[in-house]
């Protein structure tokens, strides 16, 4: 009796143990109590957050409630604006990216980002995906890498013929993915996406969409969207932030983490009001 | 009702036409000095020239044929390309701090502040500096007036516009083009080295070209640095002594009581306008050719 009794306790524990390993997989990037300032200003606060891996999470929000400085705070890309400062730990393969030992530069190299205005460099379209991947040190064959990123970002179709001339000769949906095929080609685990589509006409976004579906086998995507349509289309996981008045005397409005859970779960069975607020469109 | 039409004779009508007029006269006013001195010059020099001018050395005083400018025509090269060789690097390095690693700090600020002094600092200031540090000080292997005491007085007065050019072309290279470089993990160093610098290239080259164009043609710190001479630059030791300049050449020259004399400076004036007038063609066109390819 005892014995069946430890055995059940043994394999409830080893289930336990695979649990939590799975658990342990699943999440790629883990922000606790992370606050972002400007100087004085505070942008966000508390943040609370488990991005999964190999999913895509959508941020939304009003405008203002921070989305876009968390996703910048992901591959420390606010490193970039002098005056702003986070507080908290934001923790990647098991490091706080955010410690003093930690090199912005081999942050990004693995968390790759594709920027709200599609920014190709002033090169060749093959030449503005080499760049990457030659400056992260990529042996192989730069020819194959050009196309398997291409081809990823379904891009390869529109401009196999025209490798060598300039990234600025394409479309703007065209110059965004390849933006995106630039990124690809790094090797990142993670693709950061700050509102890829707001500059891009629908037909565009929609491929986009279609490539980030794509993406999705190899990759994981954290995009920030002010479409709500597209977040309920393309995300499994959507957080959603919002503003409210700052109880610290400076009187702006500081961002916070109000909900966070499957897509399907905040677009149809919100917990808080706010959220079912703003995803039926009564304010924002 | 009031018509639609001009109202020749009202007054708004007249002070509109007077203000008009006055101002494209005093257009035509601004722009005349440069044509009547560029013309003169031509005219007046462009008759001495000969193949002899650019050979000889110029004869002394008294005799009836001038022989040439060779000397001061070697010499202002040399010199102003020993300017450039310290300014370039200098200079461009300089901008690249102010424009991509400062973050607006008390440091910048001075900087920027010095060079704009700097840049409105008179010529002679510059030459007598090198004068008291270089040349009284006998420090370059004990030589005094020499082409590299010359030469880096020149640096001085081409460093804020190199500083200053380098400085405001980074500052136009849209942020975002920094920001892709970085996002896709490069280090500063690589981003600046392949992406902004040559995104910048043209108004930096443009800067520089201009700055050399100034610098060749500066007088007064060479006189107190480089003096004059009137012997061909033969050897590479040449460089740490006397060395004549076409600028200094005028400036000695044009004083002469010889008619000889003063036909060579005619002839260098000449020179001097013709090169610096194309120089700056060449920046302009420099400036339109990367244009062209500049989205590639």
């Amino acid at each position: 009796m005892q014995d069946l009794f430890q055995q059940l306790l043994i394999k409830q524990r080893g289930s336990e143990v695979i649990k939590t390993n799975k658990k342990e997989i699943r999440e790629i990037i883990t922000l606790e109590d992370v606050s972002i300032s400007y100087g004085n200003f505070k942008a966000v606060k508390n943040v609370f957050c488990n991005f999964k891996k190999g999913k895509i999470t959508s941020l939304i929000g009003p405008s203002g409630c921070g989305k876009s400085t968390v996703l910048r705070s992901l591959n420390r890309m606010n490193d970039l604006i002098s005056n702003c400062s986070l507080k908290g730990t934001v923790t990647f393969d098991g490091v706080n990216i955010y410690d003093k030992r930690v090199d912005p530069v081999e942050v990004r190299r693995r968390i790759g980002m594709v920027f709200q205005q599609p920014n190709p460099f002033p090169k060749s379209i093959y030449e503005n995906i080499a760049f990457g991947a030659r400056i992260n040190g990529y042996k192989g064959d730069m020819a194959e890498l050009v196309e398997s990123s291409l081809r990823k970002a379904a891009l390869w179709d529109e401009c196999k013929d025209k490798l060598q001339d300039s990234g600025y000769s394409l479309s703007g949906g065209q110059q965004q993915r390849l933006c995106i095929a630039r990124t690809i080609a790094i090797q990142p685990e993670i693709i950061l996406m700050d509102e890829p589509c707001s500059a891009l006409d629908p037909i565009s976004t929609l491929k986009i969409e279609e490539t980030m579906h794509q993406l999705k086998k190899d990759f994981t995507i954290i995009i920030v969207t002010h479409n709500m349509q597209q977040a309920l289309r393309v995300s499994d996981m959507t957080a959603f932030f919002n503003a409210i008045k700052d109880e610290d005397a400076s009187g702006g409005k500081v961002g916070y983490l109000a909900e966070y859970g499957t897509t399907n779960k905040i677009f149809n069975s919100p917990k808080q009001k706010i959220t079912e607020e703003y995803i039926s469109g009564k304010f924002g | 009702m009031n018509s639609l039409f001009y109202k020749n004779k009202s007054k708004r009508g007249i002070t509109d036409k007077f203000l008009t007029g006055l101002s494209s006269i005093c257009a035509v006013i601004a722009i005349l000095p440069l044509i009547l001195v560029v013309s003169y010059i031509l005219f007046k020099g462009g008759t001495q020239l000969n193949l002899d001018l650019f050979l000889l050395e110029p004869n002394p005083a008294g005799y009836a044929d001038p022989g040439g400018i060779n000397p001061a025509l070697v010499g202002t090269l040399i010199i102003t390309s020993i300017a450039t060789l310290i300014a370039i690097p200098v200079g461009v390095g300089g901008g690249i701090y102010l424009a991509e690693y400062s973050k607006g700090g008390a440091f910048s600020r001075f900087i920027r502040f010095g060079v704009n002094v700097l840049s409105g600092v008179p010529s002679i200031i510059a030459g007598v500096f090198i004068y008291a540090l270089i040349v009284s000080t006998r420090i370059i292997f004990g030589s005094t007036y020499s082409g590299l005491a010359g030469g880096i007085a020149l640096s001085i007065l081409m460093l804020p516009s190199v500083i200053k050019t380098t400085d405001e072309g980074l500052k136009l290279v849209p942020n975002e083009l920094r920001q892709a470089s970085l996002g896709v993990g490069a280090s500063m160093y690589t981003t600046i080295l392949m992406i902004t610098l040559p995104a910048a290239f043209r108004s930096i080259a443009t800067g520089v070209i201009l700055g050399i164009a100034r610098a060749a043609g500066e007088t007064a710190p060479l006189i107190f640095t480089a003096l004059f001479s009137y012997y061909y630059v033969a050897g590479f030791d040449d460089l740490f002594y006397e060395m004549g300049s076409l600028s200094v050449l005028i400036y000695n020259f044009a004083l002469e009581p010889y008619d000889a004399q003063n036909k060579l400076a005619w002839a260098a004036s000449f020179i001097l306008v013709l090169s610096i007038l194309s120089v700056n063609i060449f920046a302009r066109l420099v400036s339109a050719i990367t244009n062209k390819t500049k989205r590639i």
